[in-house]
């Protein structure tokens, strides 16, 4: 169907043709986190929900999965995940009313939003562990 | 499409359609996840502890049982947007495409339907 039209037309160029920059890796990472989340972050928010709802027993056998080596790397990998959309989505708002396109400045927050993202999780982190 | 005038030849042929409903929409729900997932996350720092006894007393209070149902509407539909573009980005074929549409506009209606019944139910004391 839409194939026969399409078939010979020529593809926009793909990630191997650039040159790599900030604002590409950014943007990427952008798109993983958010795409991550969107699997892993929802569905442990439902188990967590759910287990909430269910009462004690499966809140404990939620407890227990979650502070299992593997439960730890995928509660970091969703915080991270959380902090690292929300410095690059927070940088997207900027770019939505037009500013920050300056090729420096648009280097410059490409660099330090994902860095942020690291900041803020390790804060995170810190404060619950040990406060 | 006509052939007459240079408007009435590309008119109806553009990309936006519904564009800009959608690109809002998924500034508005970002809007809603920043706040509600930053209420969560600071919430949770505040918590005692994380045992079922404070986090199910905690959920249970008015303001933070309806930032939860908020979270789970925005975050769902967000990811639903999220993923609309995804798939419209990787998945060509016309009948795959909207296979997947389907089922991401399922999953989403499905997990905020999950999502709020618990906390519903956590709230309006089941236990």
């Amino acid at each position: 169907m839409a194939k026969d039209g399409t078939r010979n037309r020529p593809l926009s160029p793909h990630l191997q043709i650039w040159r790599w920059g900030p604002h590409m890796f950014v943007s990427i990472l952008h798109r993983v986190t958010g795409d991550g989340m969107a699997f892993a972050g929802l569905g442990v928010l439902l188990w967590w929900l759910g287990a909430l709802a269910g009462g004690p027993a499966s809140y404990e056998t939620f407890s227990w999965a979650m502070t299992t080596p593997i439960g730890y790397i995928v509660l970091v990998g969703i915080s991270w995940a959380f902090f690292t959309h929300m410095m690059s989505g927070l940088r997207h708002f900027v770019l939505d009313v037009g500013g920050g396109f300056e090729l420096k400045t648009n280097k410059t927050w490409s660099i330090v939003s994902p860095i942020l993202g690291v900041l803020a999780t390790v804060a995170f982190w810190a404060i619950l562990l040990l406060r | 499409m006509g052939n007459g005038t240079s408007i009435g030849r590309v008119r109806g042929l553009g990309s936006a359609k519904t564009g800009v409903h959608h690109w809002l929409l998924q500034r508005f729900t970002a809007i809603g996840n920043l706040l509600s997932v930053l209420f969560l996350a600071v919430s949770i720092l505040l918590l005692p502890d994380l045992t079922y006894a404070s986090v199910a007393e905690w959920m249970a209070r008015p303001v933070p049982a309806v930032m939860m149902i908020l979270l789970v509407v925005t975050t769902f539909w967000h990811a639903r947007i999220g993923l609309q573009v995804l798939v419209e980005d990787y998945v060509h074929d016309h009948a795959n495409k909207f296979a997947c549409i389907a089922a991401l506009n399922l999953a989403a209606c499905g997990g905020i339907a999950f999502g709020a019944f618990c906390v519903i139910r956590l709230a309006l004391g089941a236990h």
